[in-house]
């Protein structure tokens, strides 16, 4: 417990993704079975011990501390597993704390009959540090910025193994994960799991930049501007039929779209984008006969949900627009080149239910130049950009260069000005380096004013963000904190995706995406847009 | 606050006095038969100091009483020594309106004091800030038997319980040797903390050169002149990058995330205060390396130093008072929150 509560604490003290990663890979290679599979756990809410709540905290100090002191600490600290680990009497005799597996094992064993007697004999054997990393454990409230992603990578770094291999055999497997840290650290076989409805590492795709490809060898498909989700259905434990929707990062969000996990009902593992039906007609060259389907800002107030309404799903309904094939009634298909999957794709999408899974089309294009004249002239807000898929190329999970690319929509751009600047994190935490920008009201030699439509953290070159620390320095009218208010004199281009209306903003926009383009020092601010410039962008 | 205690000891039950020669008002403590202020946050004709810190020493006033440590501080700090009146310890020094005013160690910072007055046979002690745990900087406090106890309360909230000083400080070494390459900047208040802090690792046989910001310069020199030994000090500012590399610097809180920062060799954030107990207070700073360090009393020595001096009453100046007063209400002990304006305590 005590390596775990060193862990705990500093992660807690630590920013950068890099020093996370390295001491989340150095505690696992050095921790021994079961602790660290119990602790990998933990810190990615993996495990539940229905005895212990919150309010189990709060009832067991209590009983040991005027409850007036205790509220007083616990609004103070804002925590109840810290608060509750400083005001736990410290034990007479030195500790001998438990390991990370005996406390895993002692709280699954406690009942709500038994957690206020138990759960004290533990505390009593550890420190402050030890207890509030068991009470964290305990109650599942880590909140310290490990996502299931970092973890992994982690794991992947401890052990010299590819982040896309543990993304793969992680699924399935439940904590302490023996299996895995067998395969991982002993070269054990990997776990095996095909009758279980898996996530499987997407393959990603490398920006064009400015190189062209021969549509002799590339297909090209509409880059769909939804989430990329995986619907797979398996056997399952029971032999019954699973089904589950997983986003990009690999979470299961079948809850949030239910009506998509429903609608699979043959054994497969499907790639494609989650959108929601609307207006848009889904792309000029796009086969007309399919369903439309709406902006982002619409799937938007699907995502995020763990249950969903009836009425939401009639007014967002969801529908896969599907990309690829890994996996078909039990072949794997992921080794074959892209055509011979697409040619299994076409066959299989008429034998699914059409509200609920479409195809998406490849672009009818005879060469280069003419793809560039058709994704010019898309100005679909369902769309992205293009997709380039290598003929010849099998499914393989990550990033292959020369395989696929992504070729996006040229960003819209428009002249803001700096209003407000904070100060970055990490590396950047002495440079303000977090922008708020500003268009006009109206006419700004008639006395309109600048209204916030949006903040930006990246675009510039380390050069030019030394520049812009010093201008922000040089510029402030007023601090809030560590907010900085600077004379409205410096102009941004600001290059972003599109813009959408949004109630929780005075200019009522909202835009994505948005990166600082150019700094155009140049520039009189006076001459920078109005927010009617930017609202005429809108395409919801 | 409103809330009746639940009853006092017996015998005060019946007693009357209302110590009314003794007033709080928002921006000091007034001493009325002498008309003398306690530690004011604004211009007075008589101003009695507890200590050098600059929301208790303020300038300005016509005649200023403290130790002679307090008073060398203040001329550092304001540049004038105007109307200053040098008490040592322990001299009991007679003031108008037959009040006697003694200072007696507090254990805060070199020169830190409890004011002892004493008037009409009553006796009210004024304890400024103090701690109780040992300091190499300064005399350690001293109890003090009186009527009124008036305390501070910065760290009056259980959850603050510091650990010892030798904990804290083998951090700061075993972070220095795992890391040559780096150093560990410690944010420390430029008085009373960074000295302590320096003496305290000289104490752990860290005697390398400690590097300092130049706001830390004149204090450590002035502590060194009233005999506070702290090793071989030198100014960031004088060397480059690689001399710094695996070596302790001090700088005031406020540079830590400042442009200041960046002349050093990939820094470890450290802070020095009793705050950092609390890991997100810790995390709003952006420190990496919190270490609970205080030169304020935690909620074990507060409650211990009532039960000490056991007074009859006690007055709460600043800080958490609400867990405080319940502490005392718990304990049948009588007490009131002056809710005096002014006194900072968000780094120490």
């Amino acid at each position: 417990m005590e390596a775990f509560a060193a862990l705990l604490d500093a992660l807690v003290y630590t920013r950068s993704r890099n020093a996370k990663l390295k001491l989340l890979a150095d505690y696992l290679r050095e921790t021994p079975d079961p602790d660290r599979g119990w602790a990998l756990a933990a810190l990615t809410d993996g495990l539940d011990f229905p005895a212990v709540k919150s309010s189990t905290i709060r009832n067991l100090l209590t009983e040991r501390i005027d409850p007036v002191l205790w509220t007083l600490s616990r609004e103070y600290v804002g925590d109840s597993a810290e608060t509750a680990s400083l005001l736990w009497p410290e034990p007479a005799e030195a500790p001998s704390p438990p390991t990370v597996s005996e406390a895993v094992d002692a709280l699954s064993r406690m009942t709500r009959a038994n957690v206020m007697v138990e759960l004290p004999r533990l505390l009593d054997r550890l420190d402050a540090n030890g207890r509030y990393a068991l009470l964290k454990l305990a109650t599942g409230a880590m909140r310290i910025g490990i996502s299931a992603r970092l973890a992994k990578t982690a794991f992947a770094l401890a052990f010299g193994v590819a982040v896309e291999d543990v993304e793969e055999h992680w699924h399935g497997q439940t904590p302490p994960y023996t299996p895995l840290f067998d395969w991982a650290a002993h070269g054990a076989e990997p776990p095996n799991s095909d009758d279980l409805p898996l996530f499987r590492p997407f393959m990603l795709a490398h920006g064009l930049e400015e190189a062209q490809v021969d549509l002799a060898d590339y297909a090209a498909e509409w880059k769909w501007d939804g989430i990329r989700v995986q619907v797979v259905r398996a056997k399952g434990e029971n032999g019954g039929g699973e089904t589950r929707v997983y986003s990009r990062s690999g979470d299961d969000i079948s809850a949030t779209f239910p009506e998509v996990a429903e609608a699979l009902h043959i054994d497969a593992v499907l790639d494609g984008e989650l959108l929601v039906r609307g207006a848009h007609q889904g792309g000029e060259a796009n086969d007309r006969t399919q369903g439309g389907a709406a902006s982002f800002n619409a799937l938007q107030q699907r995502l995020g949900r763990k249950t969903v309404s009836k009425k939401m799903r009639g007014e967002y309904p969801a529908f896969v627009r599907l990309y690829d094939v890994l996996i078909l009634e039990g072949q794997d298909l992921r080794p074959l080149p892209w055509s011979e999957r697409r040619a299994a794709l076409e066959s299989l999408v008429p034998r699914l239910p059409a509200d609920h899974f479409d195809i998406s089309t490849v672009i009818p294009a005879a060469d280069f130049a003419e793809l560039a004249a058709i994704r010019e002239r898309a100005r679909d807000d369902a769309i992205e950009g293009v997709m380039l898929k290598r003929r010849d190329s099998p499914y393989v999970a990550g990033r292959k260069t020369g395989l696929w690319y992504k070729w996006k929509r040229d960003p819209l751009l428009i002249d803001c000005v700096l209003m407000y600047a904070q100060r970055g994190s990490g590396k950047r935490s002495s440079f303000y380096s977090d922008y708020t920008f500003g268009c006009w009201d109206g006419d700004p030699d008639q006395g309109a004013e600048l209204l916030p439509v949006g903040k930006a953290y990246f675009g510039f070159t380390d050069e030019e963000l030394k520049w812009l620390d010093r201008h922000v320095r040089n510029h402030t009218v007023n601090r809030f904190g560590p907010v900085r208010e600077v004379d409205k004199s410096l102009v941004f281009e600001v290059a972003f995706d599109s813009v959408h209306a949004s109630k929780r903003h005075k200019s009522g926009l909202a835009m994505r995406f948005p990166r600082i383009s150019r700094i155009r020092a140049d520039k009189p601010a006076h001459e920078a847009d109005r927010i009617e410039t930017l609202r005429a962008l809108i395409r919801d | 606050m409103g809330r009746e205690p639940l009853g006092f000891p017996p015998h005060f039950r019946n007693m009357t006095r209302d110590f009314s020669w003794i007033r709080p008002e928002p921006w000091g403590i007034h001493v009325v038969p002498a008309d003398c202020w306690i530690d004011p946050s604004r211009p007075v004709d008589r101003a009695l100091v507890t200590h050098g810190h600059a929301d208790h020493a303020r300038g300005g006033h016509g005649a200023t009483f403290a130790t002679p440590e307090t008073l060398a501080i203040m001329k550092l700090r304001y540049a004038t020594e105007e109307g200053a009146v040098p008490v040592p310890y322990g001299e009991r020094m007679a003031l108008p309106g037959d009040v006697h005013a003694t200072w007696v160690p507090a254990g805060h910072v070199l020169g830190s004091a409890q004011i002892l007055l004493e008037h009409a046979g009553e006796r009210i002690v004024v304890t400024g800030d103090f701690k109780r745990r040992a300091d190499p900087t300064c005399p350690p406090f001293e109890v003090t038997p009186c009527d009124v106890l008036i305390t501070e309360a910065t760290f009056g909230l259980p959850v603050f319980r510091h650990p010892p000083v030798e904990q804290e400080i083998a951090k700061v070494l075993s972070t220095l040797a795992a890391n040559p390459d780096r150093c560990v900047l410690v944010g420390a208040y430029a008085l009373g903390k960074a000295q302590r802090l320096i003496a305290e690792l000289r104490r752990a046989g860290h005697h390398d050169t400690i590097w300092l910001h130049g706001a830390m310069e004149r204090m450590c020199r002035l502590y060194e002149d009233l005999g506070v030994d702290l090793g071989d000090l030198k100014l960031v500012s004088d060397t480059g990058k690689e001399q710094l590399a695996g070596s302790v610097v001090l700088a005031p809180p406020s540079a830590l995330n400042d442009r200041w920062s960046r002349r050093l060799p990939d820094p470890i954030t450290a802070m020095a205060s009793g705050w950092m107990q609390v890991r997100q207070r810790a995390r709003q700073r952006m420190v990496e390396l919190p270490l609970v360090i205080s030169d304020h009393a935690d909620w074990d020595e507060l409650t211990q130093t009532v039960k000490d001096v056991n007074p009859a009453e006690t007055w709460i100046t600043h800080g958490r008072e609400e867990a405080m007063l319940r502490w005392c209400e718990l304990n049948q002990r009588k007490a009131r929150a002056l809710a005096l304006v002014g006194y900072e305590d968000e780094d120490d």
